[in-house]
């Protein structure tokens, strides 16, 4: 019998799992029970659901249809700037949505470059609110997540199947077929599972870009019922059908391959042969610059509209800020914890590390639904909203820190386990002087990205929070409801700024001096 | 004085019975070909491992329920004996206290343990700024502060060139003097062997023979061992 991993107490650990547990899944018996029956749902939620479901299906479609060339320009071409811009791909993920929504907004909005292009060449400006601009988000957020995975199969094929392929004098669609299709073939349904996955409960696109009859998502019908109408038991209705929405995505997910790399990023160039006529050249150029420019000019229009009102910025949007710093700062140590609490005692009983994966399939607005039902009656909920906004965040935060956090605790205690044992190191002194400094790279890493999604969250917060307390993604939502555009644009660039300085400054600090 | 009494040590489908004593402060190699079972017999001694027959018993008091920590045995592994983001000192203060609270006592016994094992003023070093043979000596050092009296060795030097397995099995012997410990060591070079040990353990096909005295074993080696040997 082999020796079991005893060392450290597993009560921090079965609390944290119990505590995640409870938010993922816990929240929603609290929704059940204040639930309307499903003849609640009017001819107005039913048409949320369809747009909800359609919405995500056509973003994840759009998406990888566009990731397949883009990543297959990336992967074969080399260029200056081709790992910077593998890198850039990598930002999407820690980005605000609202920061994105407005640099959308002011390049293909009304008065946006895009619809300028459009009236010089005497064309009608296309709209970006209701179903266009919910999907140009998705895309946006979701094509370079594609793009990385993609990029990653493609290095995954063996070199040797393209040097055949030369000697065999294969066409492209030759090599389209016998090579790409079967590694498209495997990747693709996962990854389009994930995207739809997302696009269910991105909230805060659907609230800046959708709304009305036609373009709302389960989670604004649930916002909207929560706030306009009051009504518990239809927020609580719509929570239970976001669920078994989420849970069908997530159980699909579960048994297609669904590439894992979410951050780590692959940018080993093929050596291809074949792909060196000139017309697949200039295919693969224009991709790559349409990519490029489809993600950068958005941010550079932030940061060359909002630069001027950064330092003139009403002390409403700077006392948001700090609430929202606050709230990061509390959300990263959240996350660590819990991370490293389930981790830990993961070693033991490697099914509880699941349990922090749950809330890939929660939506944040059920999580928020559930908790302000069971803290209604106990506390004004607008009191709390920020300790719950946290929470909900590190709890949201989990599964892709887990992801790399729960490796490393695993690869240490198979390290130094025999040692630590040997010396009697257990508990805490075992924590503090083996786990912490030998993991502290992802420690960094995971401590910065929990920070930056907290910091660019617009979800929980928008149903709790007070008029005078809002963190600043919901200042920013509000500026921008009310048309103060340059004021948002500005405080967008702040919180753009706020959110990479606390990856970058955890992850460095992860990094920063690391012993071998 | 240490006894393995009819014990069945299983790991990983494999099972290695083991039925023999060892005198205190002998020196004992461990030989046998690879995959015979030296490393699982000495991880279970060390506590790794349970036994899932038998008793392992240390001067009349079976062990085979104790923690790794709590039985009277210090270990040099074959790799990961340091922590990298630990400075030599603080290694080697582990086997004082695995707080790393230490005193000014006990920061002088470390030191003179480091002086022992020819580091002085090497202890502010991270392992990846000594040699290894200098790592090696760090870990010899902990033995000495952690004063326990059965010493594990398992193959710990295999790392290192022929002079350097020399010159550091000579030092384990010199430590395992100096806290008068019995101590067992597997290896694979019958040159580290013919220097080191007083007796010799054969282990072969999941089976440990008796302890025997390293002439005796030279002059008339089983079978096994000459093909194991090569000549």
């Amino acid at each position: 019998m082999a020796h079991r991993v005893l060392a450290i107490g597993p009560w921090p650990g079965l609390i944290v799992a119990g505590l995640v547990t409870f938010f993922s899944l816990g929240t929603l018996v609290a929704v059940a029970f204040r639930a309307d029956t499903i003849g609640g749902l009017d001819p107005f939620d039913v048409a949320a659901v369809r747009f909800t479901v359609v919405q995500a299906f056509g973003s994840a479609v759009l998406s990888v249809a566009l990731a397949i060339p883009v990543a297959r320009a990336l992967a074969r071409r080399s260029f200056w700037g081709r790992r910077a811009l593998i890198t850039l791909l990598g930002a999407p993920f820690i980005l605000p949505v609202i920061v994105a929504i407005l640099g959308l907004t002011a390049v293909f909005g009304r008065n946006g470059v895009v619809a300028y292009g459009l009236s010089l060449a005497g064309l009608e400006p296309i709209s970006i609110y209701g179903f266009h601009g919910v999907l140009l988000a998705h895309v946006f957020f979701n094509l370079p997540l594609a793009t990385r995975l993609l990029i990653h199969g493609w290095g995954s094929v063996p070199a040797e199947q393209f040097r055949l392929a030369a000697s065999l004098d294969f066409s492209w669609r030759d090599v389209f077929w016998h090579i790409e299709w079967p590694m498209l073939r495997y990747l693709v349904p996962g990854l389009l599972v994930i995207i739809f996955l997302i696009c269910t409960t991105s909230f805060a696109v659907a609230l800046t870009f959708g709304g009305g009859p036609k373009a709302t998502t389960v989670e604004l019908a649930i916002y909207q019922a929560f706030k306009f109408d009051f009504d518990i038991g239809k927020a609580a209705l719509l929570a239970g059908v976001q669920f078994a929405i989420c849970g069908v995505a997530a159980l699909a997910s579960l048994w297609l391959a669904v590439p894992q790399a979410v951050m780590g990023g692959q940018d080993r160039r093929l050596q291809r042969f074949g792909s060196q006529r000139l017309t697949t050249k200039i295919i693969d150029c224009a991709w790559i610059t349409f990519a490029t420019l489809f993600l950068a000019v958005p941010l550079l229009v932030i940061f060359m509209q909002g630069v001027p009102y950064v330092l003139t910025l009403p002390v409403s949007v700077w006392s948001a800020a700090l609430r929202s710093l606050v709230t990061a700062l509390g959300s990263a140590g959240l996350t660590i914890v819990f991370a490293v609490s389930l981790a830990l005692v993961a070693l033991r009983w490697r099914w509880l590390e699941g349990l922090g994966m749950l809330s890939v399939a929660a939506s944040p607005l059920v999580m928020g639904t559930g908790l302000f039902i069971m803290v209604f009656p106990f506390v004004d909920p607008a009191r709390i909203a920020l300790l719950i906004t946290a929470l909900v965040n590190a709890v949201m935060s989990l599964p892709f820190v887990l992801r790399s956090i729960g490796p490393a605790v695993r690869a240490c205690e198979d390290r130094f386990g025999p040692l630590s044992d040997s010396l009697g190191m257990t508990g805490w002194a075992r924590v503090r002087l083996v786990i912490l400094p030998r993991i502290r790279a992802p420690l960094g890493f995971s401590a910065g990205l929990a920070a930056a999604l907290s910091m660019g969250d617009l979800g929980v917060v928008t149903l709790f929070a007070r008029p005078d307390g809002a963190t600043l993604p919901l200042q920013i939502y509000r500026l921008m409801s009310a048309y103060r555009m340059e004021q948002a644009m500005g405080a967008a660039l702040l919180l753009l700024f706020l959110s990479l300085a606390l990856f970058y400054l955890f992850d460095r600090g992860g990094r920063g001096h690391a012993k071998s | 004085m240490l006894s393995l009494e009819g014990a069945m040590i299983a790991q990983d489908g494999f099972t290695l019975k083991a039925d023999f004593r060892v005198k205190a402060g002998r020196r004992v190699a461990v030989l046998g070909p690879s995959g015979a079972g030296k490393s699982t017999l000495l991880a279970a001694i060390g506590g790794y491992v349970t036994v899932t027959q038998g008793d392992i018993v240390w001067n009349g008091r079976s062990i085979s329920n104790l923690q790794p920590n709590q039985r009277p045995v210090s270990n040099v592994f074959q790799d990961n004996n340091l922590f990298p983001h630990m400075t030599a000192l603080q290694n080697v203060g582990l086997g004082v206290n695995p707080n790393l609270r230490l005193n000014a006592a006990d920061k002088q016994r470390v030191l003179d343990a480091l002086i022992a094992v020819g580091l002085s003023g090497m202890e502010d070093r991270l392992p990846a700024a000594l040699s290894g043979g200098q790592q090696s000596r760090v870990a010899l050092a902990r033995l000495l502060v952690q004063q326990k009296q059965l010493v594990l060795l398992d193959e710990p030097f295999s790392a290192l060139g022929p002079a350097m397995r020399i010159e550091m099995a000579d030092l384990a012997q010199a430590v395992g003097a100096r806290i008068g410990a019995t101590v067992m060591m597997v290896s694979h070079d019958i040159k580290d062997v013919e220097r080191f040990a007083e007796d010799v353990l054969w282990v072969e096909d999941g089976i440990c023979h008796l302890p025997r005295a390293l002439d005796d074993f030279l002059n008339d080696p089983p079978a096994g061992f000459t093909s194991y040997v090569g000549e």
